[in-house]
């Protein structure tokens, strides 16, 4: 299976055998000692602690955790013109899609026996198939005390629309339940009617208008209650080009206005096939560039999550793979679990120590560059083919998705991901996914990798796409601004020019390895 | 005097179960039914059937 990512890849000594080059500067402090593990500058310690280890509050963090969803939660209490309850295709990855429900008593079954047999996991969430705290919330509360009580070391933490949220603010609370997602795609009812046919609220069926006006004000008293509670609150809002896009950046300012702590705009996923409402009226989604630029209008004080997967509501693995397939209801049925947590434990201190150095690394880089370039050349986007560990350990071939760097002066900083169809198919190179390649990374400079044929090669480079071998198994952003230190010198020669002005397809994945029958 | 769910298209998600004031909903053998010697169509209750008012499948209809 060709997105399993295996522990020691991680760690950076693959199956491909290369040596990983020593972290930099290990000048023998401790990571306590150093301050560098206490996180970024532009975040409290405490903030910091609770986001370090969660794969979708960091974007460091997801480079090293694992998150697994568990379908607990099937009812819902509105309807959104993006999703459709009634299909559930194995082959979709997709919010609102699982193949499997699961009561609180088997989701905690699953839980055990995926943590022992990934050590990367460090989150348990409950993102539905429906809303987590539709129908009074039982099945998710439930499952919290079931999972609580068994492996108390696992992060909890779930997504909602926020319509019941207010009625359960106190409960969360008293769950130690650090993290709560609210998927806000409005302030303003004439647009929210434009996406919410109906609410299902205080026993009514709610339409129109009445009904976006409702959801928005139960979603800022929700979002309000979060954030007196401590609660750190993550806004999810997808991007529909021509109901919501330009909107956006009111719904960022009244969730910033409101202690929101991360905002993920996400595209609308959108197919005919899907059989919902935006898919059946030919609703596009955004590009690629008009999501960036989206995000980084809406990126001040507050951080912009950029990593986003768009996951199903039983994904289970780091967030650019899913290995839910392997942990089906037989075969957690078939597996002996135990509540030992010692696997997990050891993978954090590794990871804890080895971003210790990592922080002090980066910074070096960055520094380097601002000093050598300055201001002297525009930054460019980079594509990374990596299984995690922040390193850059995938064959091109192998990849699934490419993660997206924007390296320049100010430093290298994650900023999307695409997803492909794998080039290498059984060890031969298929020509439609070279083409899916060279759409989805087209606003790229350079692709890197831990490995590449040459034809692929021959392809990116006729398309003005670098291919870039020489950092195989190195830190990501470190290569990325040696890189662009270069690139730099080569346009000051003449030999390179300035890529800009391209934009790039985003493709929601059809069909996950992992997922196919 | 009761509502029915069409069980061909259900997808089985259980909101109804929870929003039934008479306990009238259950699930059995993969879907959900009504006890239609319980189901008061919420009459004196509420304003609709809470059933038919939750159902995201627009299944839950006079018998």
């Amino acid at each position: 299976m060709g997105n399993v990512i295996a522990l020691d890849s991680i760690l950076g000594v693959g199956e491909l055998k290369a040596t990983p080059t020593a972290p930099a500067a290990a000048s023998g402090c401790t990571s306590s000692a150093c301050g560098s593990s206490s996180g970024p500058a532009d975040m409290p310690a405490e903030v910091w602690e609770k986001v370090k280890n969660h794969p979708c509050y960091s974007e460091e963090a997801h480079h090293y955790f694992a998150r697994m969803h568990v379908a607990v939660a099937p009812a819902c209490n509105i309807q959104c013109n993006y999703c459709n309850r009634k299909y559930d295709c194995a082959n979709e990855s997709r919010p609102g899609v699982v193949s499997e429900k699961l009561t609180p008593e088997q989701a905690a079954r699953k839980v055990l026996a995926v943590a022992q047999e990934i050590p990367q996991l460090s989150v348990i969430g409950i993102a539905g198939p429906g809303d987590s705290l539709a129908a009074r919330g039982a099945n998710t509360f439930r499952t919290f005390e079931l999972i609580a009580d068994k492996a108390p070391d696992l992060k909890l933490c779930l997504s909602t629309n926020g319509l019941a949220l207010p009625d359960h603010v106190d409960r969360i609370r008293n769950m130690n339940v650090d993290h709560v997602t609210i998927t806000i795609n409005m302030v303003d009812p004439e647009v929210g009617e434009r996406i919410y046919p109906w609410i299902f609220h205080n026993h009514k069926r709610w339409t129109g208008r009445d009904a976006a006006k409702i959801l928005h004000e139960r979603q800022m008293l929700g979002l309000e209650m979060l954030t007196s509670a401590g609660i750190l609150a993550k806004i999810n809002s997808v991007m529909i080009p021509g109901i919501n896009d330009e909107h956006l950046v009111e719904v960022n300012k009244a969730v910033k206005a409101r202690g929101a702590f991360l905002h993920n705009i996400m595209p609308l996923i959108s197919d005919p096939a899907h059989g919902t409402h935006f898919g059946l009226t030919g609703q596009r989604g955004p590009t690629a560039q008009e999501l960036k630029t989206l995000q980084d209008r809406c990126e001040g004080d507050m951080k912009l999550m950029r990593h986003c997967r768009q996951c199903r509501a039983d994904a289970v693995g780091l967030l650019g793979e899913d290995r839910g397939a392997e942990f089906t209801a037989d075969k957690v049925e078939a597996l002996e679990v135990s509540a030992d947590d010692s696997t997990r434990r050891a993978y954090r201190e590794h990871v804890e120590a080895e971003r210790a150095v990592r922080h002090a690394s980066k910074e070096a880089a960055r520094a380097e560059v601002a000093d050598t370039v300055g201001n002297a050349v525009p930054p460019i986007l980079v594509a990374v083919a990596t299984k995690g560990g922040e390193r850059i350990n995938e064959h091109f071939g192998h990849a699934g998705e490419f993660q997206i760097y924007e390296v320049g002066p100010a430093g290298a900083k994650f900023v999307g991901h695409r997803r492909v169809d794998q080039y290498c198919q059984g060890g031969d190179g298929d020509e439609d996914a070279i083409e899916t390649v060279l759409a989805a990374i087209a606003d790229c400079a350079a692709v890197f990798v831990a490995k590449i044929g040459g034809c692929p090669k021959d392809r990116l480079a006729a398309a003005g796409i670098e291919p870039v071998d020489r950092f195989a198994f190195e830190y990501i952003e470190e290569s990325a601004l040696t890189y662009f230190k270069d690139y730099a010198a080569r346009v000051a020669q003449g030999t390179a020019t300035l890529r800009t002005g391209r934009d790039a397809v985003i493709r929601p994945s059809s069909q996950p390895a992992a997922r196919r029958a | 005097m009761a509502y029915k769910i069409k069980s061909a298209e259900c997808t089985v998600c259980g909101a109804c179960e929870a929003e039934c004031p008479n306990v009238a909903i259950s699930f059995k053998k993969g879907t959900y039914i009504i006890d239609a010697t319980k189901c008061t169509e919420c009459q004196g209750q509420f304003d609709s059937p809470q059933c038919a008012s939750v159902c995201p499948a627009d299944c839950c209809v006079p018998a």
